[in-house]
């Protein structure tokens, strides 16, 4: 008896890897096909050959390995990758922590993708130091590796797709100042300090303000961690403390919605100038209803697609650029519904 | 009374300790079986390593959680107390330029400090340990982004450090046999941990607070006393894995540690230790954590979707669990 439901767990818990398992049988077979061929075109000495093996790129495989995964701003760019993958013939697999803190598990993955023998990986370090040797072990396998988003501060990667954070900022606080006529108080709402996008965008921002625009005063500068709620938080608390604030910054899409929110709670629609980052579902009503004046986007599906597109050219051997601008735009009410924003919105 | 009581713990704890070993052992077999079937990329020297290293962490955290748990406690702190310590550590290494096992020090005291803390309150101010060691999991974290300045503390002028973790003793060995010293001190620290607990009376009290706090407590034993050493030895442990994870990463994260302290918890459970307390062994921690990392590592390797392998693992975790229920029973 004892044993016999000992037997029936087991059972059930290999019936669950069977199922998971089946779910992917093409992937599978793709994998053990995709590691040979990997492997031996690692192993080719001569460049051309490389070249000419990996040039079918049918079973080539590319981890991407992100900051985050359940994130809107993540999905986007991994439709970005996924439509890359799907026009260059290649596969790829996506993954990322589940929180931008997590530097260890994003190593683990790492790790998990080098053991993976894939053909090249694309990489957004969440710390580069720490992952410095992995890398180091990736390059001496000849797995060429690309930097995306904020990239890998190190040069054996090949190119880092990315955006330009700072410059991105300062044109946020040139709209800024445009729209509240170059003076006043205004306050900013970053999702971290000690990431480098949390730091270029408000670097980014609050120089562009302090050299151009003497006017307007930053009066306050918090961090939300990203999270909507404590962004709302933060963001009413201000408000409240600062009646006379005309404009507000969010640097990320969970502190802008906590400005929207706040504003919204504090009936303060229309009276303060608000400009955000990136897009979702939220922030784009808002900024037709008028609540936002407009925000900065990147082009996450862009950096998907370029990353994986810079990596299949790493993997042929191609030369590429140092970086590789992925681009920002500006966008409100007059061109949300665009040709050329449309596409780069996520709900 | 008081030498009767661990002595019949002692005996019941024989036998669920060789049958829970078997169980999840088994299932630990069952899960690399299945793993290199299904992948030729899972059961490769350097994989091995890669889960290895994966488990040192969790590893460590969950043998002071063990303790804890089998005293009929719980704390939410490890992970945070963990990122304090390491903290701690880069500070008097890289800000303060002291020597290196000074560092190592102040990151194991900062833990069993921690740990002081909890026990006090838990046991003199009589706060439920779950909201004790919650309030700790705050305060170490923002004590941690305090003393960091907000952003990672790097160990750049001392190469050195990171072969504490990342450097190979046996490596140097036997040639080719590249297992981290990280791997290592996991072990080491499982055999302390397995010294104290079954040959020690901090051990012994262990058990018998958790079997029966009251019956000990009337017994004359000072159970304040002994709670406050078993958490203190928990943090100790959490302390340990901060510098582990330091020399790791090369870095202290300020921010990194919420949620590991679940990880842990999970380990020790799946591993066959009780959470209503005064059942659990060392090995079978070990082998819960091994668990979770093997798990965690076959299913990337297979390249399940990320959302699906969070669902797997909750499935393993009750299934673990159910396991135990189910050798409960029939006792």
């Amino acid at each position: 008896m004892k044993s016999l439901k000992f037997v029936a767990v087991l059972a059930s818990l290999v019936a669950i890897l069977g199922l998971l398992a089946a779910c992917s049988p093409a992937q599978q077979a793709a994998v053990q096909q995709a590691a040979p061929t990997a492997a031996a075109a690692a192993k080719a000495v001569a460049p051309t050959v490389a070249a000419a093996a990996a040039a079918k790129t049918g079973d080539m495989y590319i981890p991407v390995i992100s900051k985050g995964f359940q994130h809107q701003f993540w999905q986007a760019v991994k439709q970005g990758s996924e439509k890359a993958a799907k026009d260059l013939g290649v596969r790829i697999t996506f993954e990322g922590p589940e929180s931008e803190s997590q530097v260890d598990k994003q190593i683990e993955m790492l790790q998990a993708a080098i053991d993976k023998k894939p053909a090249a990986i694309c990489f957004a370090a969440l710390d580069s130091k720490a992952a410095i040797p992995l890398l180091e072990k990736a390059k001496a396998a000849n797995i060429p590796v690309i930097g995306f988003d904020s990239g890998v501060d190190s040069d054996i990667v090949k190119t880092t797709a990315a955006t330009d954070n700072i410059a991105a900022a300062a044109a946020a606080a040139d709209k800024m100042a445009a729209l509240i006529g170059n003076e006043g108080e205004i306050a900013v709402i970053v999702h971290d300090q000690t990431s480098r996008t949390g730091i270029d965008r408000r670097d980014g921002f609050v120089n562009r303000i302090k050299e151009k625009y003497p006017n307007i005063k930053i009066v306050d500068i918090q961090y939300g961690g990203g999270d909507q709620l404590k962004s709302t938080d933060l963001a009413k608390a201000i408000l409240q403390a600062r009646p006379n604030l005309k404009g507000f910054f969010g640097a990320n899409e969970g502190s802008i919605i906590g400005v929207l929110n706040a504003v919204k709670e504090l009936k303060k629609e229309g009276k303060v100038v608000v400009i955000g980052y990136d897009s979702g579902k939220q922030q784009i009503d808002a900024i037709k209803a008028g609540t936002e004046a407009g925000a900065i986007t990147q082009d996450p599906i862009g950096i998907g697609y370029k990353c994986v597109e810079a990596a299949v050219k790493a993997v042929k051997g191609e030369t590429l650029p140092k970086t590789i601008d992925t681009g920002f735009h500006w966008y409100d009410k007059t061109n949300i519904d665009s040709d050329q924003i449309k596409p780069l919105l996520y709900n | 009374m008081q030498a009767q009581a661990p002595a019949v713990q002692s005996k019941s704890l024989f036998r669920s300790d060789a049958m829970q070993r078997l169980l999840a052992f088994g299932a630990l077999i069952v899960l690399f079986i299945v793993f290199s079937l299904l992948s030729p990329n899972f059961l490769q020297f350097d994989n091995i390593v890669g889960i290895l290293l994966a488990t040192s962490v969790n590893g460590i955290l969950a043998l002071g959680v063990t303790f804890v748990i089998i005293s009929g406690g719980i704390d939410l702190s490890v992970g945070t107390v963990m990122t304090l310590s390491a903290v701690m550590t880069g500070v008097f290494i890289t800000m303060w330029g002291l020597p290196i096992p000074l560092g190592i020090l102040a990151g194991l005291g900062t833990g069993a400090l921690c740990g002081l803390v909890n026990g006090t309150v838990i046991s003199r101010m009589k706060i439920p340990p779950f909201i004790a060691t919650l309030g700790m999991f705050y305060i170490s974290r923002g004590l941690a982004l305090i003393f960091s300045g907000l952003k990672p503390v790097y160990f750049n002028d001392t190469p050195i450090f990171r072969d504490l973790a990342m450097g190979s003793i046996l490596g140097a060995i036997i040639p080719g046999f590249d297992i981290p010293n990280a791997v290592l001190i996991m072990f080491g620290a499982a055999l302390v941990a397995a010294f104290i607990l079954n040959r020690t009376v901090l051990g012994r009290y262990t058990f018998a607070i958790g079997s029966n706090e009251e019956a000990t407590r009337l017994s004359g034993v000072n159970v304040a006393f002994w709670k406050t050493s078993i958490y203190a030895l928990c943090s100790a442990f959490a302390g340990l894995g901060g510098v582990v994870i330091a020399s790791r990463l090369n870095s202290a994260q300020p921010a990194l540690g919420a949620g590991y302290e679940l990880d842990a918890i999970a380990a020790a459970v799946i591993g066959g230790t009780s959470l209503s307390g005064g059942e659990g062994t060392i090995l079978g921690t070990v082998i819960g954590a091994f668990l979770i990392s093997t798990l965690t590592n076959g299913l990337r390797i297979l390249s399940v979707p990320q959302e699906w392998q969070i669902v797997v693992t909750g499935c393993i975790l009750i299934l673990a669990v159910f396991l135990d229920i189910l050798r409960r029973r029939q006792r």
